[in-house]
Order: structure tokens, then C-alpha cells, then sequence
């Protein structure tokens, strides 16, 4: 099955990479979900939460600060100024 | 004499205790020195991420942005210099400084006048004590540079790039900082930050083309967002870099400083031990004369 490889970076460290089967983001006029397959696009971002959903199962959440987003070929690079760690309450920059 | 032992132990207890301040700042900066490089480390995908970005918007559309043209006309530079904030860390500082005494003359001599933005408590000291007026500076945390101080940094300078203020306004960006390139070698370094230079289709090509993006909500307005970013994480890593490098010329002067002492320690041990020798010889040949004189009455 095809699937995203997902790499989301704040400005000083990688926050979250892996297999993702979608990725759902607040562009700039909107939520957009990305799936296997998407059409290369680079986007800005909005400060909201990006979800990702693994491959593994389950989901991740994760606030995020404004950004961009760009997709290539199934690579899905998340660019953030700031974001809150996965599974954590703590804002880390 | 009693009083050269006297002052020869002196010398040693105070050098001894120097020696010990000297090995406690070496293991401080060898401590820190594996975190800033981790930092150095962390701070890499997304200034990658940026760089692609950037490129891709650069190979797609025709880039005319206030920040990639040149501005001509203006004659005020800005000039950054990343220092440290602590001495102790040998050159360190001193060479940063003679880098951009450098930069500045030349920009000088090429008509233009140089505006300095300091960050560093020792390039603060450095020029205020010259009466060389600071745009701006900002001290406190040369070892562990925060996304926030660089973001700050960067504001600071695109302000001063993109102003329509006559008064305030600069047409070029130097950044001379510090480049880390491993434990033992650190070189200064002059940058020309601004305006960008935007190479088409720059490096870590020999992939693939960079495939033809749709653009979100349009060329323009994704290069607006990226090029200040772009600038705030070029800034960022000169900070960091800057950071791993001068704990690392610190590691290594408080290395050499702690030898120096134990060389001190070793010499004066060897003339106060010369002094006792002398005293007790003068001593005795001071009885054995006095002896013979009884012995001759």
C-alpha cells in the first residue's frame, strides 16, 4: 500500500517522522488533507494542529505555529515556526 | 632567605587554586560543547526544508522580491557581529573582532557606511569602550543561542532592510560569526546574508528535478512567508555555530591554561625547594664557621 513519509520539523529540532497513510493541515484557506498520491504543492500554514495518521494505527496530534507545508512525490515536509511535542502538554520551541 | 621560601609557596597555593578554576571551566565547556553540537544537529532538517523550499519556489516562478533585489542608492550597510559573552576562551572573540575591523574598513573604502549590530558581551564592551556607536546588540546568551534571540536578530535586520526610512535604512547584510568545523578548528567568517542571492536549482541536486509545485494560496505570497524564515534560520545557525565554536576555543584555552599552571606549580616548587636547600646550607656553614672560630680562640 502506498503511503506518506512525513517529516515534521520545528526551527530547532524534528518533531515527528515516519509512514503516515494522511496528513490533514490548516492551510492558508483551509484544513487540506493529503493522501498517497497528492499532487506536488507547497502551502503556507496557519497556526492550528496538524494531524497525522500512521500507518502503525492510531493518530497524531500536534499544534503548531505558522509554517509551511510541501509535497513531493509522497514526501510530506511540515515546516513550523514553533510546535507542542506529540503527546505531551509542554510547548517546546 | 626565609622570606623567597615564604613567597615562592605563595606563588604555588595561588597558582594551584588558579589551576583548579582553569580545569573547572575546561569541563564546564566540555560539557556544553556536546549539547550545542546536538543543537547544531536538531536545527539541520528544518533549515534543509527551508533551502528546498526556497529553491523550488526560485526554479518555478520568477523570484522578484524586495529581498533578493539589490537596493542601490544606499550607502548604509548593516554589519552583524556574533561574539561571545565571557572571555576565557582564548582568540576566540579577538579574531571575530579583527574579521569584521576587516569587513568594515573594506566597506569603507568601497564608499559605504557601516552600520555594526553586536550580539556578545565582549564585541559590546569592545566597541562602546572605542565610543563606536551600536545600532543594536543583544547579550546573555552567546552559548545557547534560543530560536527566539536569532528570530529577534532576524526581525531586527529585515526591519532595517526593508524600511522606506531614509535615515534607517541599510542596502546590504555582512554577518561575520564564527564557523564551526570540528573540536580543533574554527574559522571566522564573512557572509553577505542580504539581499539573497537565490541560485537556481542549488545543490543537493543530482537527485531528481524538483517537480513543478501548485502553490498555496500563490507563488508570491508562499516566497513572502519563506524568504524571512529563510533569513531567521540562516541566523539561527550562525548563532549556533558560533555557539559550538566558541565553547570549543574555550575547552581548549582553559586546557592550555590548566598546563600553564601545572608547569608554574612545578617550577616554583623547584625554586622554593632550591631556596630551603640554600637556606639550610647557609645555615650550617653559618655553625660550622662560627665552631672553627671557637675552636681557633
Amino acid at each position: 500500500m502506498a503511503h506518506l513519509e512525513v517529516d515534521l520539523v520545528a526551527a530547532d529540532r524534528k518533531v515527528w517522522s515516519g509512514e503516515a497513510s494522511m496528513v490533514s493541515a490548516p492551510a492558508a484557506d483551509g484544513y487540506i488533507g493529503i493522501l498517497p498520491g497528492h499532487a506536488p504543492l507547497l502551502s503556507l500554514l496557519n497556526p492550528g494542529t496538524v494531524r497525522i495518521t500512521p500507518t502503525s494505527g492510531g493518530s497524531q496530534e500536534v499544534r503548531v505555529d505558522s509554517g509551511f507545508l510541501s509535497v513531493d512525490a509522497d514526501r510530506v515536509t511540515v515546516v513550523v515556526d514553533a510546535a507542542e511535542a506529540p503527546g505531551s502538554g509542554t510547548t517546546a520551541r | 632567605m626565609a622570606g623567597q621560601q615564604r613567597v615562592y609557596r605563595q606563588r604555588i597555593r595561588s597558582t594551584q587554586s588558579l589551576k583548579k578554576i582553569f580545569r573547572a571551566m575546561e569541563l564546564i565547556a566540555a560539557s556544553r560543547i556536546g549539547k550545542a553540537r546536538a543543537r547544531v544537529e536538531a536545527a539541520s532538517p528544518y533549515a534543509r526544508a527551508i533551502t528546498r523550499a526556497v529553491s523550488a519556489v526560485a526554479t518555478h516562478a520568477d523570484v522578484e522580491h524586495p529581498l533578493t533585489t539589490e537596493r542601490s542608492g544606499v550607502s548604509r550597510v548593516a554589519v552583524l557581529v556574533v561574539t561571545a559573552d565571557r572571555g576565557m576562551a582564548g582568540a576566540y572573540s579577538a579574531s571575530v573582532l579583527r574579521e569584521a575591523e576587516r569587513l568594515v574598513e573594506q566597506l569603507r573604502e568601497e564608499g559605504k557606511d557601516p552600520v555594526l549590530y553586536v550580539t556578545g558581551r565582549r564585541g559590546v564592551s569592545y566597541y562602546s569602550f572605542r565610543h563606536r556607536p551600536m545600532a543594536a546588540s543583544w547579550t546573555g546568551s552567546s552559548d545557547a543561542p534560543s530560536v527566539e534571540t536569532a528570530r529577534e536578530i532576524a526581525d531586527t535586520l529585515l526591519d532595517a532592510f526593508l524600511t522606506d526610512d531614509e535615515g534607517t535604512m541599510v542596502g546590504e547584510l555582512h554577518v561575520v560569526h564564527t564557523q564551526f568545523v570540528n573540536m580543533v578548528t574554527q574559522v571566522p567568517r564573512v557572509v553577505r546574508m542580504l539581499p539573497l542571492e537565490i541560485v537556481e536549482g542549488v545543490a543537493e541536486k543530482g537527485t531528481e528535478p524538483l517537480p513543478l509545485y501548485d502553490f498555496e494560496p500563490s507563488p508570491e505570497a508562499v516566497l513572502d512567508a519563506l524568504l524571512p524564515r529563510y533569513v531567521q534560520s540562516r541566523i539561527y545557525s550562525f548563532l549556533l555555530q558560533a555557539a559550538a565554536s566558541e565553547l570549543a576555543a574555550r575547552q581548549r584555552a582553559m586546557h592550555t591554561a590548566t598546563e600553564n599552571a601545572e608547569d608554574l606549580i612545578r617550577m616554583y616548587t623547584r625554586l622554593a625547594n632550591q631556596a630551603r636547600q640554600a637556606e639550610i646550607t647557609q645555615e650550617i656553614s653559618e655553625i660550622v664557621s662560627g665552631a672553627d672560630a671557637l675552636a681557633a680562640s
